[in-house]
C-alpha cells in the first residue's frame, strides 16, 4: 500500500462517557459512552436522524457537546479534544471544486493538511486504490457522482492520519470498490490506525457497533432547565 | 514535519488556490471588474456630461462603486466552500479558522479589490478628476479596500449557511462601511481642493487595522458557529 | 450562572416586577409629558419647539442603551452558550430599533423650525442611522434562517461588532463640529441646559427606562413561550 512502513502509535486511545449532543434546536442523543483504540474498527448504526453524523462531526470538533467527557490519549498526552491533525474525516459533501482537475484538489487537499508536496507517485498509488488513476487530469466538473464520492475517499490513504471519521462511505460504491475500501480499512487498522464509520450497510469489516438507538433522549426530559432551546 | 513553516505554506496554498478560483472561468474577479467599469460609466448619463460636476462627484462615485463591485463579489467568499464541504477541511487545517479567514480575505483582496484599484485612474479620466487627485485616489483606495474586504468578510461569514444571503448580506456590511467611505472619499477631496490629505489618509488606515482586527474575530467565530 | 438563569426563575422575577413596572411608567408618564408641554418655560432662543427635546433626548439614550443591552446579551449568548441571553437579545432588539427611529424622527421634526432642514449628513445624524440599521440587520439575520439558533448566533455576532458604533455616536458631536449640537447633559463638567428643564427631561428618561422595561419583559416571556411551543412540536412530530 501507500506508506509500507507506517506504523501508527498503538497507545492511542479516544474515549468518550456520558455524552450529550444538541443540533437544531434539538438534543440528538444522551448518556452515549464509545471507546476506540489503536487498530479498532467502529460501526455506527441506527435510524436516520439517530445523530450519526452529528457524532462524528462532535469528534472532529464541529459540534459541540453539551454533556460528558472526551479523553484522547496519544503519544503518552492527555487532551480533551481530539488535534485535527490527527484525523480525516469524508462526510456527505465530497470538498471538491468542479474547475479544478482531481490531481489539482488532492494537491491542494495534501497541502492544506500537512503544507508539504505529495510526490506525484503518492498520488498515482492513491488514486489507483479507487480505479481513479486514469481520470487524475480531468476536471471533477466531468465525474459521475460516484467517482466523485471515491475521489473523496481518496484522502483517507493519501494523507497518513491515525484517526479516520467516515460517514456512509459504501453509499454509491460497487462491490469492487467495496472490497477496495474494506481492504484499505483493513490495512489501515493493521498499521495501528482507528476507523470510525457511520453506515446504514451491513458490517463489512470485524469490529464494534455503536447502536445509536440507545442513546435517544427520552421524551419530556427537556424542561426548564437548557434543553428547551 | 516542523509546525511553523507548514502553516506559513498551508496559508499560501489556500491565498494561491482562491485567486486561481477567482480568476477561473465563472470567478468573481473579472465580473466585479466589469460591473466596476459598467457602473461608473452610467453615472455621465445619469447627472449629466458637465466636466464640472463630474470632476466633483468623481471620488465620491468611483469609492461607492469600488465598494459596490467589492460587495458583489463578496457574497459567495465562503458559502462555496460552505456548500461543497471543503470548509469543513479548512477548518481542520493547521491554520486554524482565524487563519482561513485571512488566507481567504487576502485571496479575495489581491485577486478582486486590487484591479479596481488599479483601474481607477482609467476611470477618473472618464469623469475629468483634477489632476492632483490621482495619486492620493490611487492611494486611498489601496489603504482603504482591504477594510472592504475584511468588513465583508464578516457579511460573507454571517450568512453563509442562508440560501440567497447575497441581499441580506448588503443590508449588514453596508453600514459599517460608513467610515471607510467617509474617509477615503474625504482624502480625495482634500487633495482636489488643496488641503492636506494626511489625516484623512491615516483615519483610513486606522479604520482598516480595527477591520483586520474586528473583521477575522468575527468571521472566524461565525464560521465556527455555521459549522456546527 | 445556568440555575439564576433558567425560564422558571425568569417568569418568577418578571410577574414580581411586572406590577411596579407598569405603576412606574403611567406615574413617570404622565409627569413627565406635564412638565415637558406645561410645567416647564419655553427656550429663550428656540422657544416652544424646545418641547421636542423631552421625546427626542431620552428616545436617543434609549436606542444606545438598547444597544448595549442586545450586545451584552448576545456576548452572554456566545460565551456561555445560554438560550436564555440569545433570547433577551432577540426581544430587546425591535423595542432599540423603535427608540432609534423615533429618535431620527423627532430629531428631524425639530430640524425642520431649528436648522431648516429635516436631515443633514452629519457624524450625529449618520452614526445613529447606522445604528438602525445595525437593528435591523439584527433582526433580519434571526429570520433568516430555519435553525434559531445559528441564526441567533450569527446575530449575536453582528450586534457585537456594531458594538464599535456606540462611542462614535457618544463622540460624534464632539469630533465633527455640526449642527448637531454638542453633549449638553451627560458631561464630565456637569449639565450646561436650565435645571428647569433638566426635570422633564430626566422624568421622561425615566419613563423610557421603565416602559422599555415592561415591554421587554413582555417580549421575553413571549419569546419563551414560542420557544417552549417549538420544541413541543418537534417533539410531537418524532424528533
Amino acid at each position: 500500500m501507500i506508506d509500507a512502513n507506517l506504523i501508527f502509535d498503538s497507545e492511542t486511545r479516544l474515549t468518550g462517557s456520558a455524552l450529550g449532543c444538541r443540533r437544531g434546536g434539538r438534543r440528538v442523543f444522551d448518556g452515549l459512552d464509545f471507546e476506540v483504540q489503536a487498530g479498532d474498527f467502529l460501526s455506527l448504526v441506527g435510524k436516520n436522524g439517530s445523530g450519526k453524523s452529528t457524532f462524528l462531526r462532535m469528534i472532529a470538533g464541529f459540534v459541540p457537546k453539551v454533556a460528558g467527557e472526551v479523553i484522547y490519549n496519544q503519544g503518552g498526552k492527555t487532551a480533551a479534544a481530539l488535534a485535527s491533525e490527527d484525523i480525516t474525516l469524508v462526510g456527505h459533501q465530497n470538498g471538491l471544486k468542479p474547475g479544478m482537475s482531481l490531481r489539482n484538489n488532492a494537491t491542494f487537499y495534501y497541502r492544506l493538511m500537512t503544507g508539504g508536496v505529495p510526490a506525484p507517485e503518492r498520488l498515482q498509488i492513491a488514486a489507483d486504490i479507487f480505479a481513479l488513476g486514469s481520470l487524475l487530469d480531468e476536471p471533477v466538473q466531468y465525474f459521475s457522482s460516484g467517482q466523485r464520492h471515491r475521489s473523496a475517499l481518496m484522502r483517507f490513504p493519501f494523507v497518513a492520519r491515525q484517526i479516520w471519521l467516515m460517514d456512509e462511505p459504501t453509499v454509491g460504491l460497487d462491490a469492487d470498490n467495496r472490497a477496495a475500501l474494506a481492504a484499505l480499512i483493513q490495512h489501515h487498522m493493521a498499521c495501528g490506525g482507528i476507523v470510525i464509520a457511520a453506515t446504514h450497510d451491513p458490517m463489512w469489516v470485524q469490529g464494534n457497533v455503536l447502536n445509536m438507538d440507545q442513546f435517544q433522549p427520552a421524551h419530556g426530559t427537556e424542561t426548564d432547565d437548557e434543553g428547551w432551546l | 514535519m516542523s509546525a511553523q513553516p507548514s502553516v506559513s505554506s498551508v496559508f499560501v496554498a489556500l491565498v494561491r488556490r482562491d485567486m486561481a478560483l477567482a480568476w477561473s472561468q465563472g470567478g468573481a474577479s473579472l465580473l466585479a471588474l466589469g460591473f466596476f467599469l459598467i457602473a461608473v460609466s452610467l453615472f455621465p448619463f445619469g447627472v449629466g456630461p458637465e466636466p464640472q460636476i463630474l470632476a466633483r462627484i468623481a471620488p465620491g462615485v468611483i469609492w461607492v462603486v469600488a465598494l459596490l463591485a467589492c460587495v458583489v463579489s463578496l457574497d459567495r467568499l465562503y458559502q462555496a466552500d460552505y456548500e461543497d464541504g471543503s470548509l469543513d477541511d479548512l477548518t481542520l487545517s493547521p491554520l486554524g479558522l482565524v487563519g482561513v479567514a485571512g488566507a481567504k480575505v487576502l485571496a479575495h483582496w489581491l485577486s478582486t479589490t486590487l484591479p479596481l484599484a488599479i483601474a481607477a485612474p482609467a476611470l477618473a479620466v472618464l469623469l475629468n478628476l483634477p489632476d492632483a487627485g490621482y495619486p492620493v485616489l490611487v492611494a486611498s483606495l489601496l489603504i482603504g479596500t482591504p477594510a472592504l474586504s475584511l468588513i465583508g468578510s464578516i457579511g460573507a461569514s454571517l450568512t453563509v449557511a442562508v440560501r440567497r444571503g447575497g441581499v441580506l448580506m448588503f443590508l449588514l456590511i453596508l453600514p459599517l462601511y460608513v467610515p471607510t467611505l467617509i474617509f477615503g472619499v474625504g482624502a480625495v477631496d482634500a487633495a482636489v481642493t488643496m488641503s492636506d490629505p494626511l489625516p484623512h489618509l491615516a483615519l483610513l488606515a486606522a479604520t482598516t487595522l480595527v477591520a483586520t482586527v474586528v473583521g477575522l474575530a468575527a468571521s472566524a467565530a461565525a464560521l465556527k458557529l455555521a459549522m456546527e | 450562572m445556568h440555575r439564576f438563569a433558567n425560564p422558571a426563575q425568569f417568569n418568577r422575577l418578571a410577574d414580581a416586577v411586572m406590577p411596579w413596572a407598569m405603576v412606574a411608567t403611567v406615574l413617570l408618564f404622565g409627569a413627565g409629558l406635564y412638565y415637558a408641554l406645561a410645567g416647564s418655560p419655553p427656550d429663550y432662543q428656540q422657544g416652544e419647539s424646545v418641547r421636542v427635546m423631552y421625546v427626542h433626548v431620552p428616545a436617543a439614550w434609549m436606542g444606545m442603551f438598547v444597544y448595549v443591552v442586545m450586545a451584552v446579551a448576545s456576548f452572554a449568548a456566545l460565551a456561555w452558550r445560554h438560550p436564555l441571553a440569545l433570547l433577551a437579545g432577540k426581544a430587546a432588539a425591535p423595542i432599540g430599533a423603535t427608540f432609534t427611529a423615533l429618535a431620527l424622527i423627532t430629531g428631524a421634526l425639530w430640524g425642520k423650525p431649528m436648522w431648516g432642514t429635516y436631515w443633514v449628513w452629519d457624524g450625529r445624524l449618520t452614526s445613529v442611522l447606522v445604528q438602525f440599521f445595525l437593528y435591523l440587520g439584527y433582526m433580519a439575520l434571526w429570520k433568516s434562517m430555519e435553525d434559531e439558533e445559528k441564526a441567533g448566533n450569527a446575530a449575536s455576532i453582528l450586534a457585537l461588532v456594531g458594538l464599535v458604533n456606540i462611542p462614535i455616536i457618544k463622540f460624534s458631536v464632539d469630533w465633527w463640529s455640526t449642527l448637531h449640537q454638542p453633549a449638553s447633559v451627560m458631561r464630565l463638567d456637569g449639565p450646561t441646559i436650565d435645571g428647569a428643564m433638566l426635570v422633564p427631561l430626566f422624568l421622561m428618561a425615566a419613563a423610557y427606562q421603565v416602559y422599555f422595561t415592561v415591554v421587554f419583559i413582555w417580549r421575553m416571556k413571549f419569546e419563551i413561550n414560542n420557544r417552549k411551543l417549538s420544541v413541543m412540536r418537534s417533539v410531537d412530530m418524532g424528533h
